[in-house]
Parts: structure tokens; sequence; C-alpha cells
């Protein structure tokens, strides 16, 4: 996993409420056996019409959104099913930060799984951040806590510090488990004297 | 200090590290694989250069997405057949143990791992599948995961899991003839609810429980996902420990004594207290049969369709308008007036041999409806299917007008080419009446094997224990 320290890019306004997993990524792309490559499908339906041709309306594929990290979402971002691919989907389009009033529970231990790192912020100051969100470049500084806007006003925001130490390390869960490398073999060693025949 | 249940010993006796909180980092056992939830964790090994810990506690099948028609038929959905092929090139090049199409001992991951004696007490074990629970039947700590978490055993052989609750469901006196584990699962979910058993983990207890065989047990705990729960504990027996005994994966020769010393010990103790209790009257459980679209939608043979309109709660009552309109049935009506024109034998609820043996019982000597446009019975596993072919239960069900198939999930959540059409209405023996769960707009009706069959040949739902007391015509 990429550690995540400072993160300077274009933001998407995208501000819609309970946008849910089938949006970010629709059931039918699910039998794939990749992680990666999902980001083609990732928002489909919001950024294709039924014939396949780029909607008006969508912000994702114009400059210079095109080369957005970071969303600014609207409330219960993530909600719906527990599959891993709406977050495999988003990181897949370039997405490296959500800004949302709220998220769904399981998209956020998801989010965090894969190292995408999401920012619970009041509705008012989403306002505030989406009004300024109009092509120039913010600023998440994740070890300082905040979001800077390209008019350089600052809004600091809260993360518990299990999740900031996982992200800024870009320690993955497994990363983080091989720092207890040494307890793993020493249970094994103890267990394969007593349940000898788990092991082969 | 008061006692521990057996779910606080097991997962006691597996705490790697602490992690703050309820959560600790546990070492598992051993992990099942299929190829539906496991090639994006073999991708992210690939990805980050990382080996697999414990290939030797790792064992993979193909079940979602096989085809049930003859093993030489290619598979004609090129998105299965690529799932299929990248895990079989996974447990290649990781060096996993898998049951390919071909073996005889392929089948449904759940019903194989009890089989080959994987399954073992006091084990922790997982599967990126929802109802791994299935496997606590023999007292092992088995549960459902995702995708990051299939990796992250895969690297570490551990996983950080919260501790849940403890909960027990007490099943008192002896089941009535004629009711199976099924019932007994079903009726359990009507009274608990779906969410009943959400952030626990259910221990099975009780004389009704205590006499059901290892497949009735494992029906039982299969279903303990439909609770909401996150495992189902049934403590381990004299005929856990039967069961076990010559299969593949088993101890051999003097471990095969220390394993069963150390399996006696788990138990819950008598002074230990549980979050949630809960006792029911075997005797009181009746043929049961779904009708919504949630396994807690289930009601006896004996009853009638629910009226929405007596539900107080506002939610719930347009839930059940939204289930009835999808089942196109009307309040009021007879359970037992209700007619299905596809009959499903299958899943990893009831498709061992036991489930088989109790539907052919029925159908001996009798043919299903002609209104039936589709009866198939899928074993569990190639091994099931051999032995009910050495018991002549092959020929019972295709002369009694059923299809008999390659083992698989099939049409549990047609994944393969085995679906209900919209607005077919199924008898089925598997565990979720889910929207367009068995294909897009089919009706699914959950019932034990005996109530499928009974199904069958009358064309509509029959309480079995009618149909046993007579004759064949
Ligand atoms: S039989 Fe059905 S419930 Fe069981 S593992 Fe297969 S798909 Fe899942």
């Amino acid at each position: 996993m990429e550690p995540f320290t400072i993160l300077t890019a274009v933001a998407t306004p995208f501000y819609r409420s309970n946008v849910d997993t089938d949006v970010i990524i629709p059931a039918e792309h699910l039998k794939t056996i990749s992680r990666t490559g999902l980001g083609k499908y990732c928002f489909e339906t919001v950024r294709y019409d039924e014939n396949g041709n780029l909607r008006n309306s969508s912000p994702f594929d114009r400059p210079p959104y095109d080369k957005s990290k970071v969303l600014i979402a609207g409330p219960n971002f993530g909600c719906g099913s527990s599959r891993e691919h709406a977050v495999w989907a988003l990181m897949d389009l370039g997405y490296r930060c959500v800004i949302a009033p709220g998220f769904a529970d399981i998209f956020f231990g998801n989010a965090i799984k894969n190292g995408l790192l999401l920012i619970t912020l009041p509705e008012s100051d989403i306002q505030e951040l989406l009004k300024k969100a109009t092509g120039r470049q913010f600023t998440v500084d994740l070890e300082a806590q905040t979001v800077v806007a390209p008019d350089g006003t600052v809004t600091d925001f809260e993360i518990d510090a299990y999740r900031k130490e996982r992200l800024l390390g870009g320690l993955d869960e497994i990363a983080l488990t091989l720092q207890d490398a040494d307890a793993i073999t020493a249970f094994e060693e103890r267990d394969k004297m007593a349940r000898p025949w788990l092991y082969a | 200090m008061t006692g521990k249940t057996l779910y606080d010993k097991i997962y006691d006796a597996h705490i790697v590290a602490d992690r703050g909180g309820a959560d600790a980092l546990l070492y598992i056992d051993r992990q099942l694989v299929h190829e539906v939830t496991s090639p994006q964790a073999f991708e992210g090994l690939r990805l980050a250069g990382r080996r697999m810990r414990r290939t030797d506690a790792t064992l993979a099948m193909l079940d979602h997405n096989v085809p049930t028609t003859p093993r030489t038929e290619p598979i004609t959905d090129p998105m299965s057949k690529q799932q299929v092929e990248a895990l079989m090139a996974n447990a290649e090049e990781f060096g996993v143990q898998l049951y390919d199409m071909l073996d005889v001992r392929q089948g449904i991951v759940h019903v194989v791992g009890p089989e080959q004696g994987f399954t073992q007490p006091g084990l922790t074990m997982v599967c990126g599948d929802s109802h791994t629970s299935t496997h606590g039947a023999f007292g092992t700590l088995a549960f459902g995961i995702g995708t990051s978490e299939v990796e992250h055993v895969m690297a570490t052989q551990t996983l950080v899991v919260k501790r849940a609750r403890n909960m027990r469901v007490l099943v008192e006196g002896d089941l009535p003839p004629g009711i199976t584990a099924k019932d007994m699962a079903l009726a359990i979910i009507g009274r608990v609810g779906t969410a009943g058993g959400t952030g626990c983990v259910i221990e099975y207890a009780g004389e009704a429980v205590r006499s059901l065989s290892m497949e009735g047990r494992m029906t039982l705990c299969n279903m303990a996902i439909e609770s909401g729960a996150r495992a189902g504990l049934v403590a381990p027996d004299e005929k856990t420990f039967d069961y076990i005994k010559g299969r593949p994966f088993a101890p051999k020769g003097g471990q095969w004594d220390v394993a069963v010393d150390h399996w006696k010990t788990l138990y819950t103790d008598e002074d230990a207290e549980f979050d949630i209790d809960i006792t029911m009257n075997a005797a009181e459980i009746e043929p049961q049969v779904t009708w919504g679209t949630s396994p807690e939608d289930v009601l006896p043979i004996s009853a009638v369709v629910p009226d929405p309109a007596s539900i107080e709660d506002k939610a719930k009552q347009a839930a059940a308008e939204k289930s009835l309109d999808y089942m196109g049935l009307r309040p009021g009506m007879k359970i037992a007036d209700v007619s299905v024109d596809h009959v499903f034998i299958g899943s990893c609820t009831n498709a061992r041999i036991e489930d088989l043996r109790a539907a052919a019982e029925v159908l001996r000597g009798r043919t299903i409806a002609p209104t039936i446009k589709l009866a198939m019975v899928v074993p569990g596993s190639g091994l099931v299917r051999d032995q009910a072919e050495a018991e002549g239960l092959d020929e019972i069900f295709i002369n009694a007008g059923f299809e008999w198939r390659e083992p698989g999930c099939s049409m549990c959540l047609g994944m393969n080419p085995d679906k209900v059409p919209a607005q077919g209405r199924c008898a089925s023996t598997s565990n979720r009446n889910f929207v367009g769960r068995q294909g897009p707009g089919a009706r699914t009706h959950l019932v034990s094997p005996a109530m499928a069959a009974a199904a069958a040949i009358t064309g509509h739902f029959t309480d079995v224990r009618d149909l046993m007391a007579k004759e064949p015509a």
C-alpha cells in the first residue's frame, strides 16, 4: 500500500445523497478476477448514457477533473453491499481521498484496508469546499489533518490514531500484522507441540 | 470467576496479540478457498511479492460457477470460465491443494470441508463465503470473510477479529417424526429474526440439537448467518468424533487420542453466562415454508400467507407488501395451496447424503406432478453423488422425474446456467430466498428436502407427514 502523506490534486465536486455501491460500480462487473481495471466501470451510469457516450452532466472525464484524486461527495456515501469492488473501482479511477458528510460503515472499513483516505466533515464545510472545487488544486495533509482549499483556507479534520498511522506508513493491514511475525511464529511453535496433526 | 462459553474458549485459545478494545489478532487454523472471492486476494499477494504462509492449512475448490451438466462439456459462460481457470492457475502458482472439476472430491466448500475431515473441533476456520458458519456443527469457530481478509489470512495465517457476544438457542425436547434440522433452522430464524443474532455467535444446545446427526447440525449452523450471527456452534461429542474418524485430514495413530482428549474440553461451562438466551420447544416445530423474500418470512405448512395490514411496524409492513408483490401471493392464501413449478434439492444447506436419502424416501415409487417444469437434485460433492448412486438413490430420483446432476452450488444462486426463470416458483432446499437469488424475478420458497420432494409430487406445498402416512398410489 502506498503511504498517504500530502496529496495535492484537483478535487471533483460530486454532491449526491446515498451514492450506493451499485452506483460506484454496477453489479454486472463483479464477475471479475482482478482488483485493478475496474476504473472504467466506476460511476458507469453517471458517466455514460445507454449508448455508451459520455454524458455532459458528468464531471469525471472532463479536464481538469480527469486528473482528480479527491472526491467531494454527499451524505451516506458508499451505502449498499459489502463488496470491496467499490473501493477498488474508485482507486482505479484515480481517487485517493473522499471528503463527505458521512460514509456507510462497511464501505468505511473496506476503504482503510485499501489505503483510501475518507474524511468526514460537517455539511457546512462540505458546502464551502464544493464552491471552491472549480478546477484548481486542493492539498490534503494527513499528518497535519488539514484540507487546504485553492484560496488558502484551511479546514481541520479528525481521524483516529490507528487509521492515521496505517495510512501514513502505507501500512496495509497485512504489513501491520507482519510486525507481529515473531508472535505468530511463536504461536505456531507452541501449537505444533499441542496439535501436531494440524501441521503437514 | 464465572465459566467460559465454548465460543470464548476457542477465541481465547487463538489470540496471538491484543489489538485494543474488543479486537485481537487471532490465529486462523484453516482456510477454504473458492473461485469467486479469491482471485483478487491472490493478485494482492502477487503484487506485494508475498507467499502464502501455510499451504497445508488451505484447501481450494471450484463450486459457485461450475456447470452441473456432464463434466466433459466445456464451461460456456466466459466470465465463469475465467474465474475457474484463475483459481486453477493460482492454486498451481501458490502451491495450494485444489479439487478440480474432474476430482471426485470436488463439491461445495461447506460440504467438502467436513467430508475430508478438514473441519475439526476447536479450530478457527474461515472462507470468503458467508455460509462458512456450517462448520460450526463440529464445534469449529468458522465464519465468512471479505476478499482483503482472505488475502490477510493467506499471507499471515491470522486475522484481526472483534470478540462477538454470546448467544444461546436452546431447543428442548424431541423433534416430532417427519420434522428435520431444516425445519428447526427455519423455525429458529422465524423466532429470532434475521438481525436477532447481529454481533453474536450462536451456540445451539438442548436435547433436540444433541439428537441431530452431524448432517443435521451442519444444516442448523449453515443458517446461523441467516439469523445475522457471525457464526453458529454445536459442542462436539461422540457423534462428532465418530464422523471425523478415518477421514483424510483426521488425526492419525496416537495423535487421534490426543486430539479427542482435547476436543472433549470443548463445551460451555455450567456457570458460563450468555448475553442472549433463547429457549424453544422442539415438539412445537412443524414443517416450515418461507413465504417472503427474507428467511425470517417463514411459517408452518398449516398456516396462511400473512396480511401485511396486520403488521404494526410500518417499515416491516411495507417490506411485507413488497415481498408478497414480488412473490405473487395474496394475504390469507393457505400455504398448502401455493403451487410450484420448480424444485431444487441441493446447496450447502441440504445436499448431503442424509438429505438425499430423506427426499428419496418420499419419492420412492412416486412421480412428480405434470405441472413441474424442472426438478433437479444437485449432490453437494462427488463423494455424495457416488454414495447416493451406490444406494440407488439416483434411480429413485430419475424415475420420479428429477434430473440427477453433477455437484456444485448450482441453482442456489444461479451463477452457473441453473436458474429459475422470472416468475418461476421454486421449492428450494437452499438458504436464501432473496429477490433474484435463483435468477432475475425468480420466486424462492425455502423448505427441507422431504418437503421439497412432497411439493414435487403434488405440485404444491404439502405436509410431507400426510404423504408419508399413505402408500404410493
Ligand atoms: S451452495 Fe449456495 S449458499 Fe452454499 S456456498 Fe454455494 S452459493 Fe453459497
